[in-house]
């Protein structure tokens, strides 16, 4: 974890210093005597965490947090035990330590936040792989033109094409049912016919072999009903 | 009366002689520095400043082991805003029991 420490008091930073680097995985990157230096800093800088005393004068610690964008993991630093109450009214705010910090209350917090790092972390690279995994790109006129997934609602066959139709466009593009089909996401498109490939969330409702998506009608042969009934939450 | 102590320092340095050095340096750069603050505001009665001062040397107080000094700081801290100063000689007994210790180690 990429850290800074801000604290008036250059005692404070040492021992916090100290312990950070007594602890595997922590970089202190910088350390600041006053709030508005730090506020410079992480202008071009990104961290992970920041030890931050309450009391300083001037711009105190609460005034940083409210003051900074997005702020990163917190952890106060204070002599004042009453603040503790107020420490948690922030969402970045992980932990307290009062001072004289103490190794084992130290440690405590950096598992804290090293824990709500990994949580984001993995929350990140999972809406990353989310957003590329609901985008596909399809060649029209040599252009690469990039459609939502969600956003199909129905392909159909169009002999040596296929039509793609999303709530706001149709696109023709020169491919197969079979080839777009193993680019769809198996849990939300079926093929219910030969000719066509339908988005089951968009479904308005099904009569005999029939489905209706938007204002399509569109056939169910009698071979993909069973499959389909059975993707549907039937009541 | 109590004793200032290593005890905090040593736990904190665990025989990392070059770091208590360090340590040491910069309690001794800052705690008369400080001092000098809360005098000075002791003296141009800023109540603001008063109780500032005394938040930021309840920190070395409590560095140099001084539990009870503490917490006397603490409520002296408390009651400066309300013009109470009848902890003030016990505080500044503490200082001065901090400035001989620090010339002692």
């Amino acid at each position: 974890m990429k850290c800074i420490i801000i604290d008036d008091e250059a005692t404070a930073r040492l021992i916090i210093s100290k312990y950070c680097s007594d602890m595997k995985g922590l970089n202190v990157l910088e350390e600041f005597s006053n709030a508005i230096d730090a506020m410079k800093y992480l202008n071009q800088h990104t961290v992970d965490l920041i030890f931050l005393d309450i009391h300083m004068p001037g711009f105190n610690g609460i005034d940083f947090i409210q003051t900074i964008k997005n702020p990163p993991n917190v952890i106060l630093t204070t002599s004042d035990p009453n603040f503790a109450i107020e420490a948690f009214e922030y969402e970045c705010i992980v932990d307290y330590l009062i001072k004289p910090i103490n190794e084992e209350r130290f440690i405590k917090a950096i598992n804290k936040a090293s824990n709500k790092v990994s949580v984001a972390q993995k929350k990140a690279d999972t809406s990353k792989k989310e957003s590329t995994e609901d985008v596909l790109y399809v060649n029209i006129d040599r252009r690469l033109i990039k459609i939502d997934m969600p956003s199909i609602y129905l392909v159909e066959a169009k002999g040596d094409y296929i039509m793609i139709k999303t709530e706001s466009k149709n696109y023709i593009v020169h491919s197969t049912l079979k080839k777009i089909e193993e680019k769809l996401p198996d849990h939300t498109f079926l093929k219910v016919h030969r000719s066509y490939v339908i988005n089951i969330s968009k479904i308005i409702d099904i009569e005999d072999n029939c489905v209706l998506i938007k204002k399509d009608i569109i056939p169910v042969s009698r071979s993909n009903r069973p499959i389909l009934m059975k993707r549907l939450n039937l009541l | 009366m109590e004793k200032p102590n290593k005890s905090y320092i040593d736990s904190l340095c665990r025989g990392d002689k070059a770091f208590e050095d360090r340590l040491l340096t910069v309690i001794r750069t800052e705690f008369p520095s400080e001092k000098k603050v809360y005098y000075d505001a002791l003296e141009i009665k800023d109540y603001k400043e008063i109780a500032e001062a005394v938040h930021k040397l309840k920190h070395k107080i409590s560095i140099l082991g001084l539990e009870k000094g503490y917490e006397l700081a603490a409520e002296y801290e408390n009651n400066i805003l309300d013009k109470d100063f009848t902890l003030s000689q016990s505080f500044e007994e503490i200082l001065d029991s901090m400035t001989e210790y620090l010339k002692t180690i």
